[in-house]
């Protein structure tokens, strides 16, 4: 036995080298420190004051994950949350018996609101390790029997003895025990002290100090700055360039050329280009400046904004899609039909606009590689570096920052490849930046497009048919073996299995613009338009918008939902955040000339948003959001500060979106070059108000960073059409408000 | 030439055309200031010059001989300026790139109006943050501005 201990000592040291390791030049002083400090497994370090470091494996682009994470794992470790501090771990990957490589520890990443729902029980159990190991460590110390402690916040009591013992004065003794075979059992929910509590958030502080590292901010030893011009042409491609003048510029180092992906292959670099490599961000632009490019502009050179409209409505015009889902026979209600309505909607391209623009750090040697940037997805980032290295994915080291955003956009690891491919070629470890104006012409859009939707009104005012076709260009276009029709359109999205003759079609469109995942993806347009022609039905048939709702989703029941979020979901949990959200802003009450409410609600990855907007519509077609009144069921809310700023944010961020935000194309690239043009939000379009009701409607948490987005569009045209009688059916909302005036 | 940042004395002998931002962050590891358009209209760079807020990206750095530069790293030596003390008690930030630019910005909005109504933050806030965290922001300015009164 004590042969063994030893051996285990040997092997923690050798690891806490290796963390140290993998760390290494991004952060040397907290590096120094560890040394001294105890690591119980990868997610708790107690430093000898006392400091529990927890150790964070997802990405954070905003969406909370250093507290709630966090208190994972410091539930179950019983940590003082007041001495808990966070640390990014980086890509924990492993090779298993079979020889594919598999996750060290948990699945890593951060998209489809998967963090909180795949970490709920790992990380409780790695607290809950680090805890026993503290408990028997006194217990050897004290020379009684486990059984005997308990735990309070960072310290282990004997209460038979009286005695108590800071968890710091235990760390080293229980670094060095074996871990247990099988974890210990977790706490039982009403013991919880921090999940489900209101605790001070962390991580905060380096934020407001200006101290907190992103992608952008990498500095290494020996690092090269570079930018790349791009082509801007859907599918285009360079035909050759002239870098005598770049070469000039003071500061230049290299040009090197970049290449693109192939035609309707996966993404690996978003397009070709020429990469200026110099000793500054500065020196690299004004090279690029000095570049005399020739660009293919690609098949796309004819394509504009208004050319893929029309194709989406002559498509809709003119027969039928790809059936999505058929039930019962829709065709013959609605022939048979005294009383049906059809409506269309239109949405946008729109953009992820990250506030800190893709870039990427990395050191390509012949036997290793490093890479550290701001990625959603480092597996992704992982493998993709494998595949144009030719390295062993263990010799590729992917560390995370943090990141300005990610919304989908950095789900994609281009830029990752950009800089690896920058660095293979030019021989330098190097920070690839792309600027703004970069951005704002390379992009994943969120696919826009048109949706007519028909029902058959039944004599009782319901629908008894209901039809959607969707006709835009999918955002799987790149993606083998995917049915195009997937990523948008979910085949058992509601109303499906709440009305019995129902049909989901799909038209494929064409489009050279770059597609991809945007925050709660097809949802966002779905939701639109579905809770707007609910909403219409309802004003057709003179019933209240949300009894309306309330009668169609029915009863609390499962029903089957084999798309993401599911396997089930269940209309009365949808029914009652609709119920509560109007509850809460005072549905149904008189409203001044110019004012309305409007509601929506929809279901998303596993949660339950609704949202009742509260708007003034002016004389002038001015509009004003005045509140914002939200009911979440995320199941268990972990961190209820978290889930009130993801609602708060989310509202923000669909309320942007829906008032302003449009890619346009014209002549096969992006017409919006920078944010002057690309209209973000500010705070005085911000509704002052936004208050969030959490409702619990199931025992296990579900993932937030998207559900909150797609209900708040259609509740805000829904109020629109309250306050003024003007239906929003095309987004952005623009200047259509004041086009009557 | 001669750079005063956050009290200390730089030489500086590059491009005086290079726009402060890019001296701040690749010449003096000053990263705090972010780069968010490049054309002086999302507010992530803004830092103080001569204790006014300027958007540090359109700030040739040649334009800066005798005058005093503060950057968010600058503002306090311990987050414990008032607006930082605000943005902690609000838990304000949500990816928190934008966030050092937007305390600065708020920092001088309240040197200019120290009791600001909600149509004084409209008119004067303008730095843009995408993750929409402007709810929290209006209501961190508020407690700033009391901070600001206790302080005084």
């Amino acid at each position: 036995m004590a042969a063994s201990t030893v051996t285990r000592r040997q092997f923690l040291q050798v690891t806490l080298t290796g963390t140290g390791a993998l760390l290494l030049g991004f952060d040397l002083t907290r590096n120094a420190k560890a040394a001294t400090a105890a690591d119980l497994n990868a997610f708790v370090r107690i430093e000898p004051d006392g400091t529990t470091v927890i150790g964070i494996s997802q990405p954070d682009m905003g969406q909370g994950m250093y507290t709630t994470l966090s208190m994972l794992v410091a539930e179950e470790l019983d940590a003082d949350w007041t001495r808990v501090t966070t640390r990014q771990l980086p890509l924990m990957l492993t090779r298993d018996e079979q020889g594919q490589m598999a996750w060290k520890l948990v699945p890593q990443g951060a998209g489809g609101s998967t963090s909180v729902v795949d970490l709920f029980r790992p990380l409780r159990e790695f607290g809950a390790r680090a805890r026993h190991l503290l408990v028997r460590a006194a217990a050897e110390q004290w020379q009684v029997p486990a059984g005997e402690l308990t735990t309070e916040p960072g310290v282990v009591v004997h209460r038979a003895s009286n005695r108590r013992v800071p968890y710091a004065e235990l760390a080293s003794r229980a670094a060095g025990l074996v871990p247990d075979e099988t974890p210990p059992e977790l706490k039982a929910p009403e013991n919880f002290r921090l999940i489900g509590k209101e605790v001070d958030a962390k991580a905060v502080t380096e934020v407001v100090g200006g101290r907190a590292k992103y992608g952008i901010d990498v500095r290494m030893p020996g690092m090269r700055h570079a930018v790349i011009a791009r082509c801007p042409y859907f599918d285009g491609e360079l035909i050759e360039f002239d870098d005598s003048e770049t070469r000039k510029v003071k500061g230049v180092i290299d040009v090197v050329s970049v290449p693109g992906p192939a035609p309707g292959a996966p993404s690996t670099t978003l397009a070709s280009g020429v990469a200026v490599i110099a000793d500054s961000t500065w020196a690299a632009m004004k090279g690029r400046e000095a570049l005399k490019l020739r660009w293919d502009e690609g098949p796309h050179r004819l394509e504009t904004t208004a050319s893929l409209d029309a194709a989406c409505q002559a498509a809709l015009d003119k027969g039928d899609g790809e059936v999505v889902r058929s039930d019962g026979d829709v065709a013959a209600v609605l022939d048979a039909s005294a009383q049906t309505l059809t409506r269309r909607y239109r949405l946008p391209y729109v953009h992820h606009a990250t506030m800190e623009p893709q870039n990427c750090y990395a050191d390509v040697r012949a036997d290793r590689c490093t890479v550290i940037g701001p990625m959603q997805m480092p597996s992704g980032a992982s493998r993709l570096i494998a595949d144009l290295t030719g390295l062993d994915r263990m010799a590729i080291d992917v560390q995370m920052t943090r990141l300005g955003g990610g919304f989908g956009r950095r789900l994609t690891s281009d830029y990752a490849a950009e800089a690896v491919l920058v660095s293979k070629a030019a021989g330098v470890p190097v920070k690839v930046t792309w600027t703004r104006e970069d951005d704002m012409a390379h992009d994943y859009l969120r696919p826009g497009g048109w949706h007519e939707l028909t029902a058959a009104i039944n004599g009782d005012g319901m629908p008894d048919a209901w039809r959607h076709r969707v006709a835009s260009p999918s955002k799987y276009y790149r993606r083998e073996g995917a049915k195009l029709s997937e990523s948008e359109i979910y085949s058992d999205d509601p109303p499906a299995g709440l009305i019995e003759h129902l049909r989901y079609e799909y038209f494929a469109m064409e489009s050279g613009a770059w597609r991809g995942s945007w925050r709660a993806p097809a949802h966002t347009a779905n939701a639109f338009t579905v809770q707007s022609f609910i909403d219409e039905l309802a004003v057709e048939t003179g019933q209240d918008p949300l009894e309306f709702r309330l009668r169609m989703l029915g009863e609390a029941r499962e029903l089957p939902y084999s798309n993401h979020g599911g396997p089930t979901w269940n209309p009365g949990r949808l029914a009652e955040v609709l119920r509560v959200a109007a509850r809460e802003a005072g549905w149904g009450r008189e409203m001044p000339s110019g004012e309305g409410l409007g509601i929506a609600g929809h279901f998303t990855f596993g949660g339950y948003v609704a949202w009742v907007a509260h708007v003034r519509v002016g004389g002038d077609g001015g509009l004003k959001v005045l509140r914002l009144t939200g009911a979440v069921d995320c199941g268990l809310a972990v961190n209820p500060n978290g889930v009130r700023a993801q609602m708060e944010g989310g509202a923000c961020d669909a309320l942007s979106t829906a008032l302003a935000e449009e890619i346009t194309i014209e002549g096969g690239r992006h017409r919006e070059t920078n944010f002057h043009q690309y209209q973000l939000m500010r705070i005085n379009q911000a509704p002052a108000a936004i208050d969030v009701h959490i409702v619990q409607g199931g025992a296990d948490p579900t993932g937030l960073g998207e559900p909150p987005v797609p209900p708040l569009a259609p509740a805000l045209a829904n109020a629109i059409f309250a306050a003024s009688g003007k239906r929003i059916r095309h987004l952005p909302i623009g200047e259509q408000l004041k086009a009557d005036v | 030439m001669e750079l005063r940042i956050n009290g200390k004395r730089v030489r500086y002998e590059g491009d005086p055309e290079q726009p402060l931002l890019w001296v701040l962050r690749d010449e003096l590891g000053l990263t705090g200031s972010k780069y968010g358009c490049g054309i002086g209209v999302c507010g992530a760079c803004t830092v103080h010059v001569d204790g006014r807020a300027q958007r540090s990206c359109m700030t040739p750095v040649g334009s800066l001989k005798d005058r005093d530069v503060t950057t968010i790293e600058g503002l306090s030596a311990d987050e414990s300026h008032a607006v930082q003390r605000a943005w902690i008690d609000e838990d304000v930030p949500q990816c928190g790139y934008c966030q050092a630019g937007q305390i600065m910005a708020v920092a001088d909005l309240l040197r200019q109006v120290p009791n600001p109504t909600d149509e004084d933050i409209d008119r004067l806030h303008s730095n843009i943050c995408r993750c929409g965290t402007y709810y929290r922001m209006r209501k961190a300015i508020r407690r700033a501005a009391a901070y600001l009164r206790q302080e005084s």
